[in-house]
């Protein structure tokens, strides 16, 4: 079974490279200072990690990284760009000092968590034992769709998705009745740009 | 919309042009093939936003606007939303429990109908929603300022 050792090692490799190539992006993402540069590179990341997650067998979080995060959050925020400035202002280092710190302490507290995370495929882990093996098993007869992620969100956990629904719907209204409908405010402007011309 | 004689993306456009539809119809792919493969309802409906966003972004926000108005956005988002929440009434009406797709058709059990259309309507649903929602937000953002100069970039 030398060959599959070798799959193994391709796929270390792999993994390594995607995350050096993550770890890259945000540290170039914190050190600039064009708006512009900053949400392109925002969406890179999202589509790095869309691969990652991939590479990682999450082909369905990884088709809505690369959906949500690469595709349309890099729009709005482009659209969000358009309403203010073009740069970041520079932050003094004495300020830079306390962000550090929090940063710091989040991540070492993080990686001293992730010790006692269950290994990568586990099928003793929690989330292998608990419902998770239960749809696997009922599916077929309960519900009749191949794609389990589809029957657990739409049938088995039905409520859930509509919160979720629900939440999007409340976004859009609340950021509608924040900025204005659009076409109104766009009309605005437009008459007054014609007034001044 | 930008002076035709000062126009240097006209690669971009024409790039573009085909490939909204395409964007569109793979929208509708990730949705109906939803229970075979991954996707759903979410990521149909941001890739449908994506489509029409994409248009506004190289051909102009009005002329987007006029396509698909701020007002069918709104009404889409909220009306995907209702027609999830009917398909719980549905249920509750043909007797079962609220979202309880087994009951739709009155099959007897073991039958998937009730199921598989269940979801689909649900899913659909999903898309309606939030395909509506990104884009009423995307008009309400990009609908603040008029045109993006060349010197803005």
């Amino acid at each position: 079974m030398s060959g599959y050792e070798g799959a193994d090692l391709a796929i270390a490799l792999i993994n390594v490279l995607l995350l050096g190539l993550l770890f890259v992006v945000g540290v170039a993402i914190a050190r600039m200072r064009s708006l512009f540069a900053i949400v392109m590179l925002s969406g890179i990341y999202s589509l790095i990690s869309a691969t990652w997650f991939v590479a990682l067998d999450a082909v369905d979080v990884a088709f809505t990284e690369a959906a949500v995060g690469a595709g349309i959050s890099t729009a709005l925020l482009l659209g969000a760009m358009l309403l203010t400035s073009r740069t970041a202002k520079v932050v003094p280092r004495a300020r830079q000092i306390v962000p550090l710190l929090v940063v710091i302490a989040t991540g070492a507290m993080l990686i001293y968590a992730s010790i006692d995370l269950p290994a990568f495929g586990d099928p003793d882990s929690p989330a292998n034992t608990y419902v998770g093996t239960d749809y696997i098993e009922r599916t077929p007869q309960d519900i009749g769709v191949p794609n389990i992620v589809t029957a657990v969100l739409a049938s088995y956990r039905g409520f859930d998705t509509l919160g979720e629904t629900g939440v999007v719907f409340s976004a859009a209204l609340a950021v509608i009745l924040l900025l204005g409908f659009g076409e109104r405010s766009l009309s605005a402007t437009m008459r007054k740009k014609k007034g001044e011309g | 919309m930008a002076n035709s004689r000062t126009d240097h993306h006209v690669v971009l456009r024409v790039v573009a042009k085909p490939l909204i539809p395409i964007i569109a119809l793979f929208a509708l792919y990730v949705q109906f093939h939803g229970d075979y493969s991954p996707g759903g309802g979410f990521q149909a409906g941001v890739i449908l936003a994506v489509a029409v966003i994409l248009y506004a972004l190289i051909f102009g926000i009005a002329p987007a606007m006029r396509a698909v108005p701020p007002v069918f956005a709104r009404f889409l988002s909220a009306f995907g939303f209702i027609l999830y929440a009917g398909v719980g009434v549905w249920a509750l009406i043909m007797g079962g429990n609220y979202l309880d797709y087994n009951v739709l058709f009155n099959e007897p059990p073991g039958g998937h109908h009730g199921q598989h259309y269940g979801i689909l309507i649900v899913e659909l649903g999903v898309l309606f929603a939030v395909a509506g929602s990104m884009l009423s937000i995307f008009y309400a953002f990009a609908g603040r300022v008029t045109e993006i100069k060349d010197e803005d970039w």
